[in-house]
Parts: C-alpha cells; structure tokens; sequence
C-alpha cells in the first residue's frame, strides 16, 4: 500500500477553536489539557433564545462532516446526510446542528498526530490517554462558546452514544432530550477483546515505529488496515455478509488454491481496510478504541446504574437493532431499565433489522419513524416551532 | 399480549371527531384525574396515552411487548418501553404514577396476582380491565355447546389466544379482597363496551358484564 500524503490541519474545510486556554481541560487521568483545538462543523442557525441546538456525537471512525454534501477526504457525502439536513430527521431548517471531531480524533482536532507545542514534533504517543468523559468535556467547552445552558437534544450512535450517556450523566441540565442509538452504557469485554485486535494489529506493524511513523516518513498501513477489518465484520451481520456476498467467487471460475483474494468478501474487506488507511491516523485510532474500553457508566456507583440518571428530567429514547450484536438489544434494555427504576422519562424500542450494529447508519425507515417521532415530541414539549 | 376487542367503530359519545378513543378506553380515561403520572401496561398503539396526554394534560409513560406498538407510540412521541409486564414491572420504582393502568392485559399475564400487586407498589391506584368469564354467554358456550366462548371480546381461539388466565367478576373480586386491596370504583360494560348499571358486587353484573373495570388501592 502506498503512503497517502498527510492532510494538512489547515486544509480542512469547517471551524477550528482553540480552547483550554486559561481554564485547561481536567483529563480523568489527572492531566490538565490544554490548549487543544477543537474542529467542528454546524448546520443550520442558534435561535434567538437558544433553545434548538441539537449536538450529534460521531462514532469511532466518524468525525465532524455529518451533513456535508462532500466529505473532504472521502468525497462523500457526510455520515448521516441521510438524516441531517434541510427537511430531515434533523431539521438543519429548524435546529442548529453542531458536531465535534472528538479530542483525539485526526480530523483538525488536537490527537496524537498534531504538534505537541513542548517539542514542536507530533505528539505520537507522549498525547495523554483520553476517555469519553475528556471528550464530553472538550465538547462543553465548545458549547460553553456558543453561550448555550441547554442542549435541546444530544444524538449519537455507538461510540457517539457514549458520549450521549456521558452528558446525561454529567451534565444532565444540560440535555433536554437524549438519543443513544445503537449504543451501551459501558464496553463489552467482547468490544474489547476486538479492540485489543485491532491495537496489536497496529502495534505489530514494523511501519508503526513504536508510534513515531510520521517522523520517520512511515505509516502502519497494514496494521491499521487489519484492525479495520476485523471491527468492520462486528459492525455487519452474517445475513448482510451472507446476502452480499455468500461464497461468491472475485472475478475467477474456481479457486485459486492460495492466499489470494478468491472470495467476494475478501476483497470487500481489503477495500474497507485500504480505503480506512487514507483518512484514519493509527495513533488515533489506538486512543479512540482505548477511550471506548474504558468507558462504564457504573463503575463510579459501585454497579448502580440507576444511580447515574438520578433526578435526571431529561428525556431518553434509547434504540437498538435487532441484529447488532456488537452493541446488543439486551445491554441498550439494562440501560432502560436502569433509566427506568431513576424514575427517568424513557422510551426504549429495538428496530428489526438484518443489517447489525451499521444499521444506525443505513436507510432503516422504522429507525427513521421512530427517532423523527421522538424529536418532533421533544421539540413540543420544548415549544421549538 | 393484549386480546383487543373488536370494537374500534364504537366511539365515545362525548368525545370530539378528533379526539375518539374505544369506549372502554373512554371510561378509563374518565376515571383519571388530569395533570397526574399515569404507566399504561400494555399500550398497544397508544391511544389512551395519546388521548389522556391531549386531553388531560398527563405525564404518561407506556410499557408494551410488540415492537409494531412500541415504534407506533414513540413515533407519536409518547415515551413507551418495549418490555413484559410479567417482567418489567420489578423495574418501576415504589410510588412513581398516580396511576398504573393495566386495560385488556391482565388475564394474558403469566402471574397476574403479582402483577396487580406490582401495579399498587408502582401507583397510588391501579385501573385494571378484563374480559369476565363469568359473562351468561360464555357460561352458555360452555354449558349448551362444550365450548371454550368466543365473541368479539375474545375473538381469538382458545389454542391461538395470548389469554391464559380467565377470571370472572366475582373471581377478581376475591382476589382483590384476598389482596387486602380496596375497590374504589368498579363498572362492568355490555357487549358493545357501554358502562352497565350494575353493583359490580352484585351476581347480576358477574352475568351481564361483558368486560369488567376496577380502579384500586392499597388500604391505609
């Protein structure tokens, strides 16, 4: 694979801020942050009373350009155009959208492959350890910016619905209404025996230089590439990898009789990996899936979930998809239940679908009914017009 | 798991073009004072929440097995749980609704003595509505044709039907009293779901009452 040329900071498109100036950013490990930049984008306009600031989460490999018409990198279109955008879900018409690029991240925000200040090189793996509850803290500081008290809703899928469950707990004032989407209140020991993978797929590569590649003019391609792959496969289902590609042979009449890539989901995966390595930095990478791991919402009330939505008046709509078995329907069910017994206003649904823990992502009308729905009436209960 | 009787078309005579709601639901809707908490197990679609939220101006959750009504509900913004009341309910902190409504749901409930006691621990009353088995017709079924009764009340039959615990008027009676619960108001309906007035004590209501409506509460 061939090196791709480093995308420089400032040829992104959208907003960069610099925050944690004076007041730093406390890390959970201790560590006082800062200054760090922030890179995000928003969609629509703040309403004079600043009441319809809807903040969406992005997912571990997504970043800030939810609703773009073309990605920068990519040149697709944004992650969830599908359900941000004029007239959508998520009304840019109605709402003022602002997503965040995750402290961390390698999409403008500061992460282990921008310049540490102290040494003038890439921070590598001197950037501190980070966790959801870092990032949520990153992202209040943005808001704080934009002199918002109250988020009308806070909405993320997966990793993005950690963070979603993080501001419920911490900030729950702050949260009118509350989507967690496809999502747990704390990582499974099955997520982090594939992360795990993934990491040492990463370490492993003889490109990753101990973490240094980017001084050393290298990138652990492979390794990235590898980790990739394997999270992809939990992000699928056996009937969606079966229905597009069941054995089906690549482009030859029989078997090759090597390791060549005969099978149709065999080059599929290599083309997710190899197009993963063109926009994702692999320190990032490594950091986002540790942040992911260490989250657990109980851990600080002994077990007692409950305990961290006590008193909360936000509103919950917690959704999950019938055959996502990396975020599965049971663990979003403990999180309701936990929701419940805090005597929390909460909906929980699971949508049937085939198409596994990437449904959140896809066109799933009854997700699309459901979630529309309970914005419309959190939105009334609000009094946003 | 709710056996819904057949009686969309039968409107409430007081209620608005806009606002009809099934008659039985109607009653029970009356029965709830407005601007209080009410859990409505079994929600199916929504429709009494809906109504009780429009009407009334009630904070109302719902908990409801089938995902079709669990999607349907939140759909119209009504905050619904996907959930069992034979399970769910231990869920539910002590006191939280004023009302905890179960409507058409208690006899297809795999230990209804613990879900009625789980409905007064949950709210300060419970509102429960069930097909009486104690009905003449289904007596006359059972009695002249051998049958298991089906009627648009229980139009399911007996090896397809959710049901699983019929009682009468006077078995739920018993129950209530066994319970040590109050029966603050109670009604029974007539085939077409209109209130019959009969004492629901009386062995006459236990006859004529097609489906049959109480609202509890804890003594003391």
């Amino acid at each position: 694979m061939s090196i791709p040329a480093p995308v420089s900071r400032r040829a992104l498109p959208g907003h960069q801020i610099v925050l944690g100036d004076r007041d730093k950013l406390r890390l959970d490990s201790g560590i006082e942050f800062g200054p760090f930049t922030l890179a995000y984008q928003t969609y629509g306009e703040l309403n004079a009373d600043k009441s319809n600031a809807i903040l969406v989460c992005h997912a571990l490999t997504g970043d800030q350009y939810v609703a773009d018409d073309v990605h920068p990198i990519t040149g697709k279109e944004g992650w969830w155009r599908a359900i941000v955008g004029p007239g959508k879900i998520i009304d840019t018409e109605k709402y003022f959208i602002i997503c965040t690029n995750v402290i961390g991240g390698c999409l403008g925000s500061t992460g282990p492959k921008e310049i540490n200040p102290e040494t003038g090189k890439p921070w590598g793996l001197d950037f501190p350890v980070i966790t959801i509850g870092d990032m949520v803290r990153a992202q209040t500081m943005l808001i704080d910016h934009f002199g918002i008290d109250s988020l009308f809703a806070v909405i993320g899928g997966s990793m993005g619905g950690m963070q979603v469950l993080e501001w419920c707990k911490s900030y729950p004032e702050r949260v009118f209404a509350a989507a967690p989407i496809a999502t747990s209140y704390r990582h499974s020991a099955q997520n982090i025996a594939f992360h795990e993978v993934g990491r040492q797929a990463v370490m492993a590569d003889p490109d990753w230089c101990g973490g240094n590649y980017l001084l050393e003019g290298k990138k652990p391609a492979r390794g990235l590439a590898v980790a990739r792959m394997t999270a992809h496969i939990t992000y699928l289902s056996e009937p969606v990898l079966h229905r597009k590609f069941g054995r089906k042979l690549q482009n030859r009449g029989g078997i090759t009789y090597s390791f060549d890539h005969d099978f149709q989901v065999e080059s599929y995966l290599r083309h997710q990996g190899k197009s993963f390595v063109d926009r994702f930095d692999a320190n990032s990478y490594l950091y986002i899936t540790r942040a992911m791991d260490y989250f657990d919402l109980s851990v600080e009330f002994d077990g007692r979930l409950a305990e961290a939505f006590r008193g909360s008046n936000t509103r919950f709509c917690v959704i999950s998809f019938s055959s996502d078995w990396c975020f599965t329907t049971a663990e979003s069910r403990r999180l309701a239940h936990a929701l419940n017994a805090a005597s929390c206003n909460v909906s929980c649904v699971e949508i049937e679908s085939d198409k596994g823990h990437d449904a959140f992502l896809l066109d799933e009308p009854d997700f699309h009914m459901v979630l529309s729905g309970f914005i419309e009436g959190a939105a009334e209960a609000r009094g946003l017009k | 798991m709710t056996q819904t009787p057949n009686q969309g078309a039968v409107n409430a005579p007081s209620a608005t073009p806009s606002d009809r709601i099934r008659v039985d639901l109607q009653l029970i809707a009356d029965m709830v004072e407005p601007g209080t908490r009410v859990l409505d197990i079994g929600c199916g679609d929504g429709e009494l929440l809906g109504y009780l939220k429009r009407t009334k101006n009630v904070d109302g959750r719902g908990l409801e097995l089938s995902n079709e009504g669990v999607r349907n509900c939140v759909a119209q913004g009504l905050p619904v749980m996907q959930g069992d009341a034979d399970r769910d309910l231990l869920d539910y902190p002590n006191g939280a609704f004023d009302y905890a409504i179960l409507s058409q749901t208690l006899q297809a409930t795999n230990r209804p003595r613990e879900v009625l006691g789980e409905l007064l621990r949950i709210g300060r009353k419970a509102i429960v509505s069930f097909p009486n088995f104690g009905h003449w017709r289904a007596r006359f079924d059972l009695m002249f044709h051998g049958r298991m009764p089906q009627n648009p009340n229980l139009p399911i039959m007996w090896y397809e039907t959710p049901n699983i615990h019929f009682c009468t008027v006077r078995d739920f009676v018993a129950l209530c009293k066994d319970m040590d619960l109050v029966i603050e108001r109670s009604m029974v309906l007539n085939e077409s779901g209109s209130k019959v007035s009969l004492g629901s004590h009386s062995a006459l209501a236990n006859f004529f009452g097609n489906q049959a409506l109480f609202m509890l509460s804890k003594k003391g």
